[in-house]
Protein backbone atom coordinates (compact mmCIF):
# COMPACT_ATOMS: atom_id res chain seq x y z
CA UNK A 1 0.00 0.00 0.00
CA UNK A 2 1.07 3.53 -0.35
CA UNK A 3 2.63 5.87 2.11
CA UNK A 4 0.15 6.19 4.90
CA UNK A 5 1.77 7.56 7.92
CA UNK A 6 0.08 8.59 11.07
CA UNK A 7 0.11 12.33 11.71
CA UNK A 8 1.68 12.99 15.10
CA UNK A 9 2.40 9.34 15.51
CA UNK A 10 3.30 8.00 18.88
CA UNK A 11 6.87 8.14 20.01
CA UNK A 12 7.48 4.46 20.40
CA UNK A 13 11.07 4.79 21.49
CA UNK A 14 10.26 4.69 25.23
CA UNK A 15 9.86 1.35 26.93
CA UNK A 16 6.51 0.36 28.51
CA UNK A 17 8.28 0.36 31.88
CA UNK A 18 9.12 4.06 31.41
CA UNK A 19 5.56 5.20 31.97
CA UNK A 20 4.77 7.97 34.40
CA UNK A 21 1.83 7.03 36.62
CA UNK A 22 -0.43 9.63 38.17
CA UNK A 23 -2.93 8.50 40.80
CA UNK A 24 -5.55 10.95 41.99
CA UNK A 25 -5.05 11.20 45.73
CA UNK A 26 -8.72 11.62 46.60
CA UNK A 27 -11.94 11.70 44.60
CA UNK A 28 -13.49 15.13 44.32
CA UNK A 29 -16.58 16.86 43.05
CA UNK A 30 -14.63 20.10 42.78
CA UNK A 31 -13.48 20.57 39.19
CA UNK A 32 -9.78 20.03 38.68
CA UNK A 33 -8.02 21.66 35.74
CA UNK A 34 -5.03 19.56 34.79
CA UNK A 35 -3.89 20.87 31.43
CA UNK A 36 -0.29 20.42 32.47
CA UNK A 37 -0.77 16.67 32.21
CA UNK A 38 0.71 16.31 28.75
CA UNK A 39 3.59 14.19 27.45
CA UNK A 40 5.25 17.33 26.12
CA UNK A 41 5.66 18.73 29.63
CA UNK A 42 6.53 15.42 31.25
CA UNK A 43 9.04 14.07 28.72
CA UNK A 44 12.11 15.95 29.96
CA UNK A 45 11.15 16.50 33.62
CA UNK A 46 12.18 14.74 36.77
CA UNK A 47 9.48 13.51 39.13
CA UNK A 48 9.96 16.44 41.49
CA UNK A 49 9.56 18.85 38.60
CA UNK A 50 6.40 17.13 37.41
CA UNK A 51 4.92 17.38 40.89
CA UNK A 52 5.44 21.15 40.77
CA UNK A 53 3.57 21.70 37.51
CA UNK A 54 0.54 23.95 37.96
CA UNK A 55 -3.06 22.83 38.28
CA UNK A 56 -6.33 24.29 39.52
CA UNK A 57 -8.51 22.88 42.23
CA UNK A 58 -11.70 24.82 41.76
CA UNK A 59 -10.48 28.39 41.62
CA UNK A 60 -7.44 27.73 43.75
CA UNK A 61 -4.07 27.37 42.04
CA UNK A 62 -2.19 24.32 43.25
CA UNK A 63 0.48 21.98 41.92
CA UNK A 64 0.01 18.52 40.44
CA UNK A 65 1.68 16.88 43.40
CA UNK A 66 -1.08 18.20 45.67
CA UNK A 67 -3.68 16.30 43.68
CA UNK A 68 -1.85 13.31 42.24
CA UNK A 69 0.71 10.84 43.50
CA UNK A 70 3.37 10.86 40.80
CA UNK A 71 5.53 7.88 40.05
CA UNK A 72 8.13 8.01 37.30
CA UNK A 73 9.87 10.69 35.29
CA UNK A 74 11.21 11.72 31.92
CA UNK A 75 8.77 9.86 29.76
CA UNK A 76 6.19 10.77 27.18
CA UNK A 77 3.94 7.90 28.19
CA UNK A 78 1.53 8.77 30.97
CA UNK A 79 -1.01 6.65 32.84
CA UNK A 80 -3.67 8.45 34.86
CA UNK A 81 -5.71 6.61 37.47
CA UNK A 82 -8.41 7.40 39.96
CA UNK A 83 -11.91 8.90 39.98
CA UNK A 84 -11.28 11.45 37.22
CA UNK A 85 -14.81 12.42 36.27
CA UNK A 86 -14.17 16.02 37.40
CA UNK A 87 -10.68 16.30 36.00
CA UNK A 88 -10.59 18.36 32.86
CA UNK A 89 -8.23 19.39 30.09
CA UNK A 90 -5.95 16.38 30.34
CA UNK A 91 -3.81 16.22 27.21
CA UNK A 92 -4.71 19.71 26.15
CA UNK A 93 -2.43 20.91 23.36
CA UNK A 94 -0.24 17.82 23.40
CA UNK A 95 1.93 17.11 20.39
CA UNK A 96 3.49 13.76 21.11
CA UNK A 97 3.44 10.73 23.30
CA UNK A 98 0.64 8.85 24.89
CA UNK A 99 -1.86 9.24 27.71
CA UNK A 100 -3.75 6.24 29.02
CA UNK A 101 -6.68 7.09 31.30
CA UNK A 102 -7.82 4.14 33.36
CA UNK A 103 -11.27 5.42 34.25
CA UNK A 104 -13.88 7.98 33.26
CA UNK A 105 -12.50 11.41 32.47
CA UNK A 106 -13.85 14.90 32.65
CA UNK A 107 -14.39 17.45 29.91
CA UNK A 108 -12.04 19.02 27.39
CA UNK A 109 -9.94 15.89 27.05
CA UNK A 110 -7.25 16.46 24.41
CA UNK A 111 -8.57 19.86 23.43
CA UNK A 112 -6.29 21.52 20.89
CA UNK A 113 -4.05 18.47 20.71
CA UNK A 114 -1.66 18.30 17.78
CA UNK A 115 -0.31 14.80 17.99
CA UNK A 116 0.13 11.71 20.09
CA UNK A 117 -2.56 9.42 21.35
CA UNK A 118 -5.03 9.41 24.22
CA UNK A 119 -6.95 6.33 25.31
CA UNK A 120 -9.77 6.44 27.84
CA UNK A 121 -10.88 3.18 29.35
CA UNK A 122 -14.17 4.63 30.46
CA UNK A 123 -16.45 7.52 29.52
CA UNK A 124 -15.37 11.01 28.60
CA UNK A 125 -17.01 14.27 29.37
CA UNK A 126 -18.05 17.04 27.02
CA UNK A 127 -15.76 18.67 24.50
CA UNK A 128 -13.43 15.71 24.02
CA UNK A 129 -11.02 16.58 21.22
CA UNK A 130 -12.29 20.12 20.81
CA UNK A 131 -10.23 21.96 18.21
CA UNK A 132 -8.02 18.94 17.72
CA UNK A 133 -5.38 19.31 14.98
CA UNK A 134 -3.70 15.93 14.98
CA UNK A 135 -3.21 12.69 16.81
CA UNK A 136 -5.80 10.21 17.95
CA UNK A 137 -8.28 9.96 20.82
CA UNK A 138 -9.93 6.68 21.59
CA UNK A 139 -12.74 6.50 24.13
CA UNK A 140 -13.79 3.00 25.06
CA UNK A 141 -17.02 4.13 26.67
CA UNK A 142 -19.42 6.95 25.94
CA UNK A 143 -18.57 10.55 25.25
CA UNK A 144 -20.47 13.65 26.15
CA UNK A 145 -21.60 16.47 23.94
CA UNK A 146 -19.49 18.48 21.53
CA UNK A 147 -17.01 15.73 20.69
CA UNK A 148 -14.54 17.16 18.20
CA UNK A 149 -16.42 20.42 18.08
CA UNK A 150 -15.39 24.04 18.00
CA UNK A 151 -15.94 26.21 21.06
CA UNK A 152 -18.80 28.75 20.99
CA UNK A 153 -18.00 31.68 18.78
CA UNK A 154 -15.29 29.87 16.85
CA UNK A 155 -15.77 29.56 13.11
CA UNK A 156 -13.52 26.54 12.64
CA UNK A 157 -13.08 23.51 14.83
CA UNK A 158 -11.19 20.26 14.50
CA UNK A 159 -8.54 20.49 11.79
CA UNK A 160 -6.98 17.01 11.71
CA UNK A 161 -6.77 13.89 13.78
CA UNK A 162 -9.05 11.01 14.60
CA UNK A 163 -11.55 10.58 17.44
CA UNK A 164 -13.05 7.15 18.03
CA UNK A 165 -15.91 6.75 20.50
CA UNK A 166 -16.75 3.14 21.11
CA UNK A 167 -19.99 3.94 22.87
CA UNK A 168 -22.52 6.69 22.34
CA UNK A 169 -21.81 10.34 21.84
CA UNK A 170 -23.92 13.32 22.71
CA UNK A 171 -25.07 16.17 20.55
CA UNK A 172 -23.18 18.44 18.19
CA UNK A 173 -20.31 16.11 17.47
CA UNK A 174 -17.98 17.62 14.90
CA UNK A 175 -19.62 21.03 14.94
CA UNK A 176 -17.69 23.45 12.69
CA UNK A 177 -15.24 20.67 11.89
CA UNK A 178 -12.69 21.63 9.24
CA UNK A 179 -10.89 18.30 8.66
CA UNK A 180 -10.37 15.02 10.42
CA UNK A 181 -12.38 11.97 11.27
CA UNK A 182 -14.83 11.26 14.07
CA UNK A 183 -16.13 7.72 14.50
CA UNK A 184 -18.95 6.77 16.86
CA UNK A 185 -19.68 3.09 17.03
CA UNK A 186 -22.82 3.71 19.09
CA UNK A 187 -25.43 6.42 18.71
CA UNK A 188 -24.86 10.10 18.08
CA UNK A 189 -27.09 12.81 19.40
CA UNK A 190 -28.68 15.60 17.46
CA UNK A 191 -26.95 18.19 15.35
CA UNK A 192 -24.03 15.95 14.40
CA UNK A 193 -21.80 17.88 12.01
CA UNK A 194 -23.57 21.17 12.62
CA UNK A 195 -22.05 23.89 10.44
CA UNK A 196 -19.41 21.41 9.33
CA UNK A 197 -16.83 22.80 6.91
CA UNK A 198 -15.26 19.49 5.84
CA UNK A 199 -14.03 16.21 7.29
CA UNK A 200 -15.85 12.99 8.00
CA UNK A 201 -18.17 11.73 10.70
CA UNK A 202 -19.07 8.05 10.81
CA UNK A 203 -21.90 6.83 13.04
CA UNK A 204 -22.49 3.11 13.31
CA UNK A 205 -25.45 3.27 15.66
CA UNK A 206 -28.33 5.70 15.37
CA UNK A 207 -27.74 9.13 13.89
CA UNK A 208 -29.75 11.75 15.69
CA UNK A 209 -31.95 14.52 14.39
CA UNK A 210 -30.84 17.51 12.39
CA UNK A 211 -27.56 15.96 11.31
CA UNK A 212 -25.57 18.23 9.05
CA UNK A 213 -27.48 21.38 9.86
CA UNK A 214 -25.67 24.23 8.13
CA UNK A 215 -23.04 21.89 6.66
CA UNK A 216 -20.88 23.39 3.91
CA UNK A 217 -18.82 20.38 2.86
CA UNK A 218 -17.82 17.09 4.43
CA UNK A 219 -19.35 13.71 4.90
CA UNK A 220 -21.63 12.28 7.52
CA UNK A 221 -22.03 8.55 7.08
CA UNK A 222 -24.82 6.67 8.80
CA UNK A 223 -24.06 2.98 8.87
CA UNK A 224 -26.98 2.22 11.14
CA UNK A 225 -30.33 3.92 11.46
CA UNK A 226 -31.03 7.61 11.34
CA UNK A 227 -33.70 10.15 11.93
CA UNK A 228 -35.36 11.73 8.90
CA UNK A 229 -32.99 14.26 7.38
CA UNK A 230 -33.53 17.99 7.29
CA UNK A 231 -35.66 19.15 4.36
CA UNK A 232 -32.61 21.08 3.12
CA UNK A 233 -31.01 17.84 2.02
CA UNK A 234 -31.71 16.39 -1.41
CA UNK A 235 -31.45 12.82 -2.55
CA UNK A 236 -28.77 12.35 -5.25
CA UNK A 237 -28.07 8.71 -5.97
CA UNK A 238 -27.39 5.22 -4.71
CA UNK A 239 -23.82 4.01 -5.00
CA UNK A 240 -20.91 2.23 -3.39
CA UNK A 241 -18.43 5.00 -2.54
CA UNK A 242 -14.87 3.85 -3.06
CA UNK A 243 -13.38 6.26 -0.54
CA UNK A 244 -15.40 4.64 2.24
CA UNK A 245 -13.65 1.33 1.66
CA UNK A 246 -10.30 2.97 2.37
CA UNK A 247 -11.52 4.57 5.56
CA UNK A 248 -13.24 1.43 6.78
CA UNK A 249 -10.17 -0.65 6.19
CA UNK A 250 -8.16 1.77 8.28
CA UNK A 251 -10.74 1.57 11.04
CA UNK A 252 -10.41 -2.20 11.00
CA UNK A 253 -6.66 -1.84 11.37
CA UNK A 254 -7.31 0.32 14.43
CA UNK A 255 -9.48 -2.39 15.91
CA UNK A 256 -12.88 -0.81 15.25
CA UNK A 257 -15.27 -3.62 14.32
CA UNK A 258 -16.58 -3.11 10.80
CA UNK A 259 -18.96 -5.64 9.30
CA UNK A 260 -18.03 -6.70 5.73
CA UNK A 261 -21.39 -5.53 4.37
CA UNK A 262 -20.48 -1.99 5.40
CA UNK A 263 -17.59 -1.68 2.99
CA UNK A 264 -19.38 -3.45 0.19
CA UNK A 265 -22.84 -2.06 0.72
CA UNK A 266 -24.78 0.55 -1.17
CA UNK A 267 -25.33 4.03 0.23
CA UNK A 268 -27.96 6.60 -0.51
CA UNK A 269 -26.34 9.98 -1.01
CA UNK A 270 -28.00 13.19 0.08
CA UNK A 271 -26.38 16.54 -0.61
CA UNK A 272 -26.83 19.66 1.48
CA UNK A 273 -27.23 21.76 3.50
CA UNK A 274 -28.64 24.07 0.87
CA UNK A 275 -28.97 26.83 3.46
CA UNK A 276 -25.16 26.85 3.49
CA UNK A 277 -22.78 25.98 0.61
CA UNK A 278 -24.63 22.72 0.05
CA UNK A 279 -21.65 20.62 -1.01
CA UNK A 280 -21.77 18.36 1.99
CA UNK A 281 -23.17 14.88 1.92
CA UNK A 282 -24.97 12.48 4.16
CA UNK A 283 -24.50 8.87 3.14
CA UNK A 284 -26.99 6.39 4.54
CA UNK A 285 -26.38 2.69 4.34
CA UNK A 286 -29.13 1.45 2.11
CA UNK A 287 -30.40 -1.49 4.12
CA UNK A 288 -31.53 0.79 6.91
CA UNK A 289 -33.61 3.31 4.95
CA UNK B 1 31.22 -18.78 -18.67
CA UNK B 2 28.43 -21.04 -19.85
CA UNK B 3 24.95 -21.80 -18.61
CA UNK B 4 23.28 -24.88 -20.06
CA UNK B 5 25.90 -24.89 -22.83
CA UNK B 6 25.09 -21.29 -23.75
CA UNK B 7 28.04 -18.92 -23.85
CA UNK B 8 27.71 -15.85 -21.65
CA UNK B 9 29.72 -13.08 -23.19
CA UNK B 10 31.98 -11.20 -20.84
CA UNK B 11 30.36 -7.85 -21.37
CA UNK B 12 28.03 -5.42 -19.67
CA UNK B 13 24.73 -3.71 -20.15
CA UNK B 14 24.87 0.06 -19.98
CA UNK B 15 21.89 1.65 -18.29
CA UNK B 16 20.78 5.15 -17.45
CA UNK B 17 19.56 7.15 -14.56
CA UNK B 18 15.84 7.77 -14.90
CA UNK B 19 12.98 8.55 -12.58
CA UNK B 20 10.43 6.00 -11.54
CA UNK B 21 6.95 6.04 -10.12
CA UNK B 22 4.68 3.23 -9.01
CA UNK B 23 0.91 3.41 -9.11
CA UNK B 24 -1.90 1.11 -8.01
CA UNK B 25 -4.96 1.03 -10.23
CA UNK B 26 -8.07 -0.62 -8.84
CA UNK B 27 -11.49 -1.30 -10.28
CA UNK B 28 -14.64 -3.24 -9.58
CA UNK B 29 -13.02 -6.41 -10.89
CA UNK B 30 -9.77 -7.68 -12.37
CA UNK B 31 -10.94 -7.21 -15.93
CA UNK B 32 -11.40 -3.49 -15.57
CA UNK B 33 -8.32 -2.94 -13.45
CA UNK B 34 -6.30 -4.69 -16.15
CA UNK B 35 -8.02 -2.75 -18.92
CA UNK B 36 -7.04 0.56 -17.35
CA UNK B 37 -3.53 -0.73 -16.69
CA UNK B 38 -3.02 -1.91 -20.24
CA UNK B 39 -4.25 1.32 -21.72
CA UNK B 40 -2.27 3.57 -19.39
CA UNK B 41 0.95 1.72 -20.21
CA UNK B 42 0.30 1.77 -23.95
CA UNK B 43 2.66 3.58 -26.32
CA UNK B 44 5.36 3.64 -23.66
CA UNK B 45 8.06 1.37 -25.02
CA UNK B 46 10.91 3.81 -25.29
CA UNK B 47 11.83 7.24 -24.03
CA UNK B 48 13.13 8.04 -27.48
CA UNK B 49 9.81 8.13 -29.27
CA UNK B 50 7.25 7.87 -26.48
CA UNK B 51 8.71 10.12 -23.80
CA UNK B 52 7.90 7.58 -21.14
CA UNK B 53 8.45 3.89 -20.50
CA UNK B 54 5.80 2.00 -18.63
CA UNK B 55 4.65 -1.45 -17.85
CA UNK B 56 2.57 -3.61 -15.60
CA UNK B 57 4.30 -4.66 -12.42
CA UNK B 58 1.82 -7.29 -11.35
CA UNK B 59 -1.69 -8.14 -10.29
CA UNK B 60 -2.84 -7.27 -6.81
CA UNK B 61 -5.42 -9.08 -4.77
CA UNK B 62 -8.05 -6.99 -2.94
CA UNK B 63 -6.12 -7.47 0.30
CA UNK B 64 -3.16 -5.66 -1.24
CA UNK B 65 -4.91 -2.50 -2.41
CA UNK B 66 -5.95 0.59 -0.45
CA UNK B 67 -9.64 0.22 -1.26
CA UNK B 68 -9.70 -3.56 -1.07
CA UNK B 69 -10.71 -4.04 -4.69
CA UNK B 70 -8.78 -5.99 -7.33
CA UNK B 71 -5.82 -3.99 -8.59
CA UNK B 72 -2.84 -3.80 -10.88
CA UNK B 73 0.55 -2.33 -10.13
CA UNK B 74 1.94 -0.10 -12.85
CA UNK B 75 5.39 1.46 -13.11
CA UNK B 76 6.44 4.49 -15.08
CA UNK B 77 9.91 5.69 -16.02
CA UNK B 78 10.90 9.05 -17.43
CA UNK B 79 14.07 11.05 -17.91
CA UNK B 80 13.11 13.80 -15.48
CA UNK B 81 10.74 14.52 -12.61
CA UNK B 82 9.06 17.15 -14.73
CA UNK B 83 8.44 14.60 -17.47
CA UNK B 84 7.04 12.22 -14.90
CA UNK B 85 4.54 14.80 -13.72
CA UNK B 86 3.53 15.51 -17.29
CA UNK B 87 3.11 11.87 -18.23
CA UNK B 88 1.30 10.85 -15.08
CA UNK B 89 -1.12 13.71 -15.55
CA UNK B 90 -1.78 12.82 -19.16
CA UNK B 91 -1.91 9.07 -18.75
CA UNK B 92 -3.85 8.83 -15.51
CA UNK B 93 -6.23 11.48 -16.74
CA UNK B 94 -6.84 10.09 -20.21
CA UNK B 95 -6.49 6.38 -19.58
CA UNK B 96 -7.41 5.65 -15.96
CA UNK B 97 -9.99 8.28 -15.14
CA UNK B 98 -11.86 7.35 -18.30
CA UNK B 99 -11.92 3.66 -17.45
CA UNK B 100 -15.08 2.33 -15.75
CA UNK B 101 -15.00 2.03 -11.94
CA UNK B 102 -11.29 2.87 -11.73
CA UNK B 103 -9.39 4.46 -8.85
CA UNK B 104 -5.73 5.31 -8.59
CA UNK B 105 -3.25 5.45 -5.72
CA UNK B 106 0.40 6.16 -5.12
CA UNK B 107 2.51 3.17 -4.18
CA UNK B 108 5.94 4.73 -3.81
CA UNK B 109 7.37 6.23 -0.64
CA UNK B 110 9.56 9.01 -1.97
CA UNK B 111 10.80 12.39 -0.83
CA UNK B 112 9.72 13.93 -4.12
CA UNK B 113 6.08 13.95 -5.04
CA UNK B 114 4.33 15.29 -8.09
CA UNK B 115 0.84 16.65 -7.97
CA UNK B 116 -1.49 14.65 -10.17
CA UNK B 117 -4.81 14.16 -8.44
CA UNK B 118 -4.39 17.67 -7.15
CA UNK B 119 -4.55 18.84 -10.77
CA UNK B 120 -6.99 16.34 -12.21
CA UNK B 121 -9.48 17.36 -9.54
CA UNK B 122 -10.43 20.40 -11.60
CA UNK B 123 -12.18 18.07 -14.00
CA UNK B 124 -14.83 17.96 -11.28
CA UNK B 125 -15.80 21.51 -12.22
CA UNK B 126 -16.14 22.62 -8.63
CA UNK B 127 -18.04 19.55 -7.49
CA UNK B 128 -14.95 17.59 -6.54
CA UNK B 129 -14.19 16.95 -2.89
CA UNK B 130 -11.15 15.99 -0.91
CA UNK B 131 -10.70 13.46 1.84
CA UNK B 132 -7.73 13.44 4.18
CA UNK B 133 -6.98 10.27 6.10
CA UNK B 134 -3.94 10.79 8.28
CA UNK B 135 -1.49 12.20 5.73
CA UNK B 136 -3.03 10.67 2.64
CA UNK B 137 -5.13 13.09 0.61
CA UNK B 138 -7.58 11.71 -1.88
CA UNK B 139 -9.66 13.52 -4.44
CA UNK B 140 -13.17 12.42 -5.34
CA UNK B 141 -14.13 13.61 -8.78
CA UNK B 142 -17.77 13.21 -9.79
CA UNK B 143 -18.06 11.26 -13.03
CA UNK B 144 -20.89 9.56 -14.83
CA UNK B 145 -20.55 6.17 -13.18
CA UNK B 146 -20.13 7.63 -9.68
CA UNK B 147 -16.80 8.96 -8.51
CA UNK B 148 -13.21 8.75 -9.63
CA UNK B 149 -10.91 8.54 -6.62
CA UNK B 150 -7.29 9.54 -7.08
CA UNK B 151 -4.51 10.38 -4.73
CA UNK B 152 -3.40 14.01 -4.58
CA UNK B 153 0.25 13.34 -5.34
CA UNK B 154 2.52 10.50 -6.41
CA UNK B 155 6.03 9.63 -5.36
CA UNK B 156 8.94 9.90 -7.79
CA UNK B 157 12.42 8.55 -7.15
CA UNK B 158 15.66 8.04 -9.04
CA UNK B 159 15.52 4.79 -10.96
CA UNK B 160 17.28 2.92 -13.74
CA UNK B 161 16.33 2.40 -17.33
CA UNK B 162 17.89 0.38 -20.08
CA UNK B 163 19.18 -2.67 -18.31
CA UNK B 164 19.33 -5.31 -21.05
CA UNK B 165 20.59 -8.57 -22.44
CA UNK B 166 20.62 -10.01 -25.93
CA UNK B 167 19.61 -13.55 -26.84
CA UNK B 168 21.53 -14.84 -29.86
CA UNK B 169 19.80 -17.85 -31.31
CA UNK B 170 19.97 -20.21 -34.25
CA UNK B 171 16.44 -19.38 -35.41
CA UNK B 172 13.66 -16.88 -34.92
CA UNK B 173 11.31 -19.38 -33.22
CA UNK B 174 14.06 -20.47 -30.81
CA UNK B 175 15.00 -16.88 -30.07
CA UNK B 176 11.38 -16.10 -29.32
CA UNK B 177 10.89 -19.15 -27.12
CA UNK B 178 13.96 -18.22 -25.09
CA UNK B 179 12.88 -14.59 -24.81
CA UNK B 180 9.40 -15.61 -23.69
CA UNK B 181 10.90 -17.82 -21.02
CA UNK B 182 13.05 -14.90 -19.87
CA UNK B 183 10.05 -12.58 -19.70
CA UNK B 184 8.05 -15.12 -17.72
CA UNK B 185 10.86 -15.37 -15.20
CA UNK B 186 11.37 -11.62 -14.88
CA UNK B 187 7.68 -10.90 -14.37
CA UNK B 188 7.98 -12.20 -10.83
CA UNK B 189 10.73 -9.74 -9.86
CA UNK B 190 9.34 -6.78 -7.90
CA UNK B 191 10.18 -3.26 -8.98
CA UNK B 192 10.92 -3.89 -12.65
CA UNK B 193 9.15 -3.68 -15.95
CA UNK B 194 10.04 -4.65 -19.48
CA UNK B 195 8.56 -1.80 -21.52
CA UNK B 196 8.68 -3.30 -25.00
CA UNK B 197 5.85 -5.36 -26.55
CA UNK B 198 5.47 -8.52 -24.48
CA UNK B 199 8.72 -7.53 -22.79
CA UNK B 200 10.79 -8.19 -25.91
CA UNK B 201 12.35 -5.90 -28.47
CA UNK B 202 13.23 -7.19 -31.91
CA UNK B 203 14.46 -3.92 -33.38
CA UNK B 204 17.28 -3.01 -31.04
CA UNK B 205 18.99 0.24 -31.93
CA UNK B 206 22.39 1.85 -32.03
CA UNK B 207 23.34 5.49 -31.61
CA UNK B 208 23.90 7.28 -34.88
CA UNK B 209 22.82 6.90 -38.49
CA UNK B 210 24.08 7.62 -41.97
CA UNK B 211 21.10 9.95 -42.33
CA UNK B 212 21.39 13.49 -41.15
CA UNK B 213 19.04 14.30 -38.34
CA UNK B 214 18.42 10.67 -37.38
CA UNK B 215 19.87 9.89 -33.99
CA UNK B 216 19.36 6.16 -33.83
CA UNK B 217 19.23 3.36 -36.33
CA UNK B 218 19.00 -0.39 -36.46
CA UNK B 219 21.59 -2.31 -34.47
CA UNK B 220 23.50 -3.44 -37.53
CA UNK B 221 26.06 -5.44 -35.57
CA UNK B 222 23.28 -7.80 -34.47
CA UNK B 223 21.30 -8.01 -37.72
CA UNK B 224 21.87 -11.47 -39.20
CA UNK B 225 20.73 -10.72 -42.74
CA UNK B 226 23.51 -8.19 -43.34
CA UNK B 227 26.33 -9.78 -41.33
CA UNK B 228 28.73 -9.81 -44.25
CA UNK B 229 28.16 -6.12 -44.98
CA UNK B 230 28.78 -4.69 -41.52
CA UNK B 231 31.09 -5.08 -38.57
CA UNK B 232 29.03 -7.94 -37.17
CA UNK B 233 29.02 -9.15 -33.57
CA UNK B 234 27.30 -12.37 -34.50
CA UNK B 235 29.06 -15.70 -34.24
CA UNK B 236 28.48 -18.38 -36.82
CA UNK B 237 25.16 -20.10 -36.51
CA UNK B 238 23.18 -17.17 -35.18
CA UNK B 239 20.17 -16.36 -37.31
CA UNK B 240 18.04 -14.29 -34.93
CA UNK B 241 18.56 -12.00 -31.97
CA UNK B 242 16.04 -10.68 -29.48
CA UNK B 243 16.63 -8.22 -26.67
CA UNK B 244 15.10 -7.90 -23.22
CA UNK B 245 15.14 -4.37 -21.84
CA UNK B 246 14.63 -3.88 -18.12
CA UNK B 247 13.71 -0.73 -16.21
CA UNK B 248 13.83 -0.91 -12.45
CA UNK B 249 13.30 1.16 -9.34
CA UNK B 250 16.76 0.28 -8.05
CA UNK B 251 19.96 -1.51 -9.02
CA UNK B 252 19.16 -4.62 -7.08
CA UNK B 253 15.92 -5.12 -8.94
CA UNK B 254 17.58 -4.72 -12.34
CA UNK B 255 20.36 -7.11 -11.39
CA UNK B 256 17.94 -9.74 -10.16
CA UNK B 257 15.76 -9.41 -13.25
CA UNK B 258 18.82 -9.78 -15.47
CA UNK B 259 19.95 -12.81 -13.54
CA UNK B 260 16.71 -14.74 -13.62
CA UNK B 261 16.02 -13.71 -17.20
CA UNK B 262 19.35 -14.94 -18.51
CA UNK B 263 19.04 -18.22 -16.68
CA UNK B 264 15.62 -18.80 -18.17
CA UNK B 265 16.82 -17.87 -21.65
CA UNK B 266 19.72 -20.32 -21.67
CA UNK B 267 18.07 -23.20 -23.45
CA UNK B 268 18.26 -25.23 -26.60
CA UNK B 269 18.72 -23.16 -29.73
CA UNK B 270 20.43 -20.27 -27.94
CA UNK B 271 24.11 -19.87 -28.74
CA UNK B 272 25.15 -16.83 -26.77
CA UNK B 273 23.91 -14.22 -24.31
CA UNK B 274 25.30 -10.73 -24.76
CA UNK B 275 24.38 -7.20 -23.70
CA UNK B 276 24.21 -3.74 -25.22
CA UNK B 277 26.43 -0.85 -24.21
CA UNK B 278 28.03 2.31 -25.55
CA UNK B 279 31.55 1.54 -24.46
CA UNK B 280 30.64 2.68 -20.98
CA UNK B 281 30.67 6.30 -22.07
CA UNK B 282 27.03 7.26 -21.75
CA UNK B 283 25.23 5.36 -19.05
CA UNK B 284 25.62 5.77 -15.30
CA UNK B 285 25.10 2.07 -14.59
CA UNK B 286 27.05 -0.92 -15.86
CA UNK B 287 25.62 -4.36 -15.27
CA UNK B 288 28.35 -6.90 -15.92
CA UNK B 289 26.83 -10.22 -16.90
CA UNK B 290 29.47 -12.44 -15.37
CA UNK B 291 29.36 -10.56 -12.09
CA UNK B 292 25.59 -10.86 -11.93
CA UNK B 293 25.60 -14.53 -12.76
CA UNK B 294 28.67 -15.49 -10.77
CA UNK B 295 26.91 -15.54 -7.45
CA UNK B 296 24.01 -17.66 -8.71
Amino acid sequence: MGCVSCAGSMNDSADETDEIILRLRAPSTIPIEADSITPDLFAERKQSEIEKLPAFYGRREVVLGDLFAVEGERSDRIVVQGDLGHVKKIGQGMRRGRIDVHSDIGPHLGAHMRGGEITVRGNAGDWAGAHMAGGRIRIHGNAGHHVGAGYPGEKKGVNRGVIIVEGNAGSRIGAVMRRGLIVVTGNAGEFAGANMIAGSIFVFGHLGKRAGAGMKRGSIVAFGTCEPLLPTYRFESVSQPVFLRIFLHRLQEWGVPVAPEMSQGLFRRYSGDITALGKGEILIHDSHE
Amino acid sequence: MQINSVEIEDTFAEAFKMYGSRVIITAINERWAMTAAQVVTGFATSIIGCGCEAGIGGLLSPEQTPDRRPGVLVLFFTMSKKDMEKHLLLRLGQCVMTSPTSACYNDLNADTRVKVGGKLRYFGDGFQSSKLLEERRLWRVPVMDGEFVIEESFGVKPAIGGGNFLILSDSQPNALAAAEAAVDAIVGVPGVIMPFPGGIVRSGSKVGSRYKGQFVSTNTAYCPTIRQQVDSALPEGVNAVLEIVIDGLDEGAVREATRVGIYAACRSGVLRISAGNYGGKLGQYHFHLHEILDGS
